[in-house]
């Protein structure tokens, strides 16, 4: 089966098909199993899965690091297999390990890094004090990393990506490890790069980062997508928004009334609830709710409390994959 | 053009790594000053021996000693690759459009450039007690050192990136030195062994390039010694750094 690779403007990243086998003692192993993703450009795509799923062998793949074993992929604008230099040159990428030395000043680290696109030493000179400011590192400049913070070394590394001026940013798990200050501050140093038009690809196994930080997400698991949307559409894909209703007698009268409503999906057993409750399953809350209250206003039903909760990202997880992620971020 | 800058710029990194750490340039001092303090004098009486080849005790030694500080210093440049190779900084230049032979190049010739230091340090300190060297010779030596250093740095790189981890880098580079320095002459001259020992000494390429520097230092110049010597590390050094080249560029995990 052929695909025929989309056009390079559909998306910074267009792959199909992608696959990698790794041969180890126990034979082979089908890190990846073919993936499609069409990723828009200009956006924060997050790349969720458990440990092994196959992620970091999906990023090392787009970002030539590592031969796919079969499929084809645009990155960039620039095929994959054809084309690695130019697809190096419109990417950064910055690994798990991130990459400084530790005897080396993050000053140093960036003219090098700029010298090695080709800039003159004026130019990478320019550059890294340009980058200094932008990830507010101009007083930790001409230290060794060593001698940096976890969060500081982050934006280093993120900083050494940024040189070229890239169109397309890797970010390896970029906040594993790292204080919720500094992630945080991480997360805006990512939000910005979206508004200077640099579309960033990055994995995690954090939900939370995935769901406040990302505009599009995909799952993978066992080396396959196993969803793929924005956040609310993959929450919405699941279970919908539950909304809890306190309504003491009026139970089985607003039993009847409900049922019958095109919006309400489903209506929750007796057991999930205390008495006196009744819990619906329904596609927006948002929506259902006045309805709702309009409703059993007009049938004199008492109404004493309501509720409405919003699937998480983990509730999404646990459905695709059989597995909660929060069991496993370590 | 792009494969000469980066050369220069990855040489220029590493350079600058060293001359940073006091403590390694020191090293790179006191190592051939301890083999001409702590081992040279013995080798006076022996030079008074049947077997023991024409020259003097020096211009016997100070050759093997060269061929030596090449394979050691050389053989264990792979140790700070795999520190690097940890804190991601090989695949952060893999990622960029840099050259892979510059990667593998760049460093070796700043391996090299320790090793020729400390050659004229050795050859400078020997002079006094007795070496005698012509100046061509020198320039034979520097040559046969520097390929001694390409072929040793590109294997240790090549090993490096393939096994990952000290634990298995370094057994397995000194249990493969050692046979290949013994088996050299490095130490004593192969014409004091006995036959089958010589035998297999001849299959070893260092035995060579031992005996081209030899040649070079009893003023030999046109022996043949020198010329096989010279040519044995160019081929095998061109070999190694094609094969490490290939290793910079391909997968490292």
């Amino acid at each position: 089966m052929s695909h025929a690779i989309a056009h390079a403007d559909d998306g910074v990243i267009v792959a199909r098909g992608l696959r990698r086998v790794f041969k180890t003692r126990q034979g082979e192993v089908e890190a990846v199993a073919g993936v499609d993703l069409t990723i828009p450009r200009g956006g924060i795509f997050g790349f969720l899965g458990p440990n092994g799923a196959g992620k970091t062998t999906t990023l090392r793949m787009l970002s030539t690091l590592l031969p796919p074993t079969g499929g084809q992929a645009t990155v960039a604008g620039a095929d994959l297999l054809h084309q690695p230099a130019l697809v190096r040159e419109r990417i950064g990428y910055v690994g798990q390990a991130g990459g400084t030395d530790r005897q080396v000043s993050g000053r140093s680290e960036l003219v090098f890094q700029g010298r090695v696109y080709g800039m003159s030493k004026q130019e990478a000179r320019l550059r890294a004090q340009e980058l200094l400011e932008t990830v507010d590192l101009v007083e930790a400049a001409d230290r060794q990393t060593g001698t940096y913070s976890g969060g500081q070394r982050r934006r280093l590394d993120i900083a050494l990506g940024l040189v070229h001026r890239p169109q397309l940013l890797f970010l390896d798990e970029p906040t594993t490890g790292l204080d919720p200050q500094s992630r945080a501050h991480l997360w805006d140093e990512v939000r910005r790069l979206r508004e200077t038009g640099v579309s960033v690809f990055l994995t995690t196994h954090y939900l939370d980062e995935a769901d406040v930080l990302c505009d599009d997400l995909a799952i993978i698991d066992h080396g396959r997508i196993v969803a793929t949307g924005t956040p609310e559409q993959l929450k919405r894909q699941v279970a919908g928004d539950v909304i809890t209703l306190g309504v003491g007698a009026g139970v089985s009268q607003a039993r009847a009334l409900l049922s019958g409503q095109t919006f309400v999906r489903e209506i929750g057993d007796d057991e999930e609830v205390e008495e006196g409750q009744i819990r619906l399953y329904v596609d927006r809350g948002e929506e259902a709710m006045p309805a709702i209250l309009r409703m059993l206003d007009g049938a004199q039903v008492g109404l004493q409390t309501i509720s409405m909760t919003r699937p998480s990202l983990d509730d999404v997880f646990l459905r695709q994959t059989g597995r909660s992620l929060r069991d496993q971020a370590a | 053009m792009r494969t000469l800058r980066d050369t220069w710029l990855v040489f220029g990194r590493y350079l600058g790594l060293f001359l940073r750490n006091p403590a390694w340039v020191a090293v790179g001092i006191i190592q051939p000053l301890l083999y001409l303090i702590l081992f040279a004098p013995l080798l006076k009486s022996l030079a008074a021996m049947p077997g023991f080849p024409p020259g003097g005790a020096y211009n016997v030694f100070v050759p093997g000693l060269l061929v030596q500080l090449g394979l050691f210093g050389a053989a264990s440049v792979g140790f700070s690759l795999i520190s690097e190779l940890r804190a991601g900084v090989v695949e952060r230049m893999r990622v960029t459009p840099i050259s892979r032979f510059a990667l593998l190049m760049g460093r070796a010739l700043r391996d090299i450039f320790t090793l020729l230091i400390q050659t004229l340090i050795i050859i400078g300190l020997s002079l006094p007690f007795g070496l005698s060297l012509h100046p061509l010779g020198l320039l034979v030596i520097l040559a046969l050192v520097a390929l001694i250093g390409m072929l040793f740095a590109s294997i240790s790189y090549t090993l490096a990136l393939w096994l990952k981890s000290e634990d298995a880098f370094a057994p397995l580079t000194f249990t493969a030195t050692l046979p290949l320095l013994l088996l050299s002459g490095v130490l004593l001259p192969l014409t004091l062994a006995p036959a089958w020992l010589r035998g297999i000494a001849d299959a070893n390429p260092l035995n060579y390039a031992v005996l081209a520097g030899r040649a070079v230092f009893n003023d030999n110049l046109g022996d043949v010694n020198v010329i096989k010597g010279v040519a044995i590390m160019a081929v095998l050094a061109v070999l190694a750094v094609a094969t490490a080249t290939r290793s910079f560029s391909r997968a490292v995990s």
